[in-house]
């Protein structure tokens, strides 16, 4: 690993102003950034410390909604009371995600800005050609091991799955991104690769992700978060649902419903179709089973990943019947 | 160009002056200047929980943690988890009369990871121990003994 010098940030405007510099970057929880330094991918000149700020990881619910602060850590989130009554698929996207040490570490900021796990991107040594890294080299993974890639949002640049879970959250739930200077959605925070894989959020630099805002909702407080994975803890989705709903008072019938996924495409992906088929229908196994191959439309394979076409809208099926007590 | 940082960490109860790279970990400097070789080395890649230690009662990695991040903190290690009178921490009994190792190699992670699960509580079944435990890799394959050591302890906590 290269070697770069530290600085701890007093405040946020000492962080931003360092952050400015060229090959400076943020640190805090290190979970991505340290890792990534190893892997020979992130080169540092600087890292900023902002792990030792205060006033950045409250947890402040209102009858409006919740706002998170940037680095409020991954295991506080998931356990709040608050937080887990009334909004279940962020704390449950948070505890199915990573181990309790790195949860322990790895701030809510940091979490949305985690990486891909594509393991092209992740081996510059083996690997010259991946677009991420190195705009323009090329894609390893294209006619490579495709199994973890993804279907939906892909590129001729880049096939590279978005890892995260607790995004997948936010953007089922109308999250929006607070970068101090400006808020976002947390579906126009992230972009598709396109032809700049290397670009994966509009942060430009010197801005930071302060805050993350939540609203409160029936949906938000009737919500899950289903993960499918190869193994049964600690692991990334193979493909991932967050799911939110809203029934009408008779019961039977869908008023609102909000579908993300995860694992599956190359951002977190709001699947807007699924829930546009599913608004003002009655909640019944055939007809959910059917609006959740919607999801799919557009999607393409490469390879070993085809199951995954197949999988996310089972999961997505499975999430509403969950919710719905039919499962 | 060789920078260094002075740091001055709060290790067992114990203050510790070192000068480092800013890119040292914390488990380096734990193993390769402080001797405290307790804190093991697997993956470095924080994917198998050899390295846990306690940062301010938390559990967390050394291999993905700045040594010069936690100036300030309260680290414990291995070597910390005995009474100074040398009596073993509940824990550490628990894996050895449940023999909750084979090679030993990612017992102090686990051991760590256990106080820390324990202290969470996380330790109320043997799934929830599985899940809670997780982080921590065991290649011999130990998990039933590891699962009945920390349910043990637990039980007496």
């Amino acid at each position: 690993m290269r070697d770069f010098s530290y600085f701890r940030a007093g405040s946020l405007d000492d962080a931003r102003q360092h952050a400015t510099q060229p090959g400076a970057m943020l640190l805090a929880g290190g979970t991505t950034l340290l890792d990534l330094a190893k892997c020979g991918v992130a080169e540092p000149d600087s890292v900023v410390d902002i792990s030792h700020l205060s006033g950045l990881s409250q947890i402040a619910a209102d009858a409006d909604g919740v706002t998170i602060g940037a680095l409020a850590k991954m295991e506080d989130v998931a356990r709040s009371p608050g937080i887990r009554a009334d909004y279940p698929a962020v704390s449950q996207s948070l505890l199915l995600a990573a181990s309790p040490q790195l949860r322990n570490m790895a701030t809510i900021g940091g979490n949305l800005l985690q990486r891909t796990r594509c393991p092209y991107f992740r081996d510059p040594a083996t690997f010259s050609a991946c677009n991420k890294r190195n705009p323009g080299s090329g894609c390893s993974a294209i006619g490579g091991v495709t199994r973890n890639h993804a279907v939906l949002g892909t590129s001729e640049a880049c096939i590279a799955v978005y890892p995260g879970d607790l995004a997948v959250a936010l953007v089922a739930l109308d999250a929006t991104i607070d970068l101090g200077g400006r808020k976002v959605t947390a579906d126009e925070f992230f972009v598709l690769p396109g032809d700049t894989p290397d670009r994966e959020t509009i942060l430009e630099r010197g801005e930071m992700v302060v805050a993350v805002l939540i609203p409160a909702s029936p949906i938000a407080r009737h919500s899950t978060y289903l993960k499918i994975r190869d193994r049964q803890s600690y692991e990334f989705a193979a493909a991932s649902a967050a799911v939110g709903l809203e029934m009408e008072p008779d019961g039977r019938t869908i008023r609102d419903i909000r579908v993300a996924l995860g694992g599956v495409a190359t951002k977190p992906w709001r699947a807007r179709a699924v829930e546009e088929a599913l608004i003002g229908k009655p909640l019944d196994a055939g007809i959910i089973e059917k609006a959740s191959r919607v999801a799919m439309d557009g999607a393409i394979a490469h390879g070993a990943n085809r199951y995954k076409v197949e999988l996310a809208p089972r999961v997505i099926a499975r999430a509403i019947l969950n919710l719905g007590g039919l499962a | 160009m060789t920078r260094t940082v002075h740091l001055s960490l709060d290790i067992n109860g114990r203050r510790h002056d070192l000068d480092v790279e800013p890119r040292v970990m914390l488990l380096d400097a734990l193993r390769e200047q402080l001797g405290l070789t307790g804190t093991k080395k697997g993956c470095d890649q924080g994917q198998c929980g050899a390295c846990t230690v306690h940062v301010d009662g938390k559990r967390v990695l050394a291999c993905l943690t700045l040594a010069a991040q936690v100036e300030g903190r309260s680290i414990t290690t291995i070597e910390g988890l005995a009474a100074e009178s040398g009596d073993l921490h509940p824990v550490q009994t628990a894996f050895l009369e449940h023999d909750a190792f084979q090679c030993g190699y990612c017992t102090p992670g686990q051991i760590m990871s256990a106080v820390a699960c324990i202290r969470e509580g996380r330790a109320g079944s043997d799934d929830e121990i599985r899940e809670y435990m997780a982080g921590n890799l065991c290649r011999c394959g130990a998990y039933n003994h590891i699962v009945a050591a920390v349910r043990e302890a637990a039980e007496m906590a």
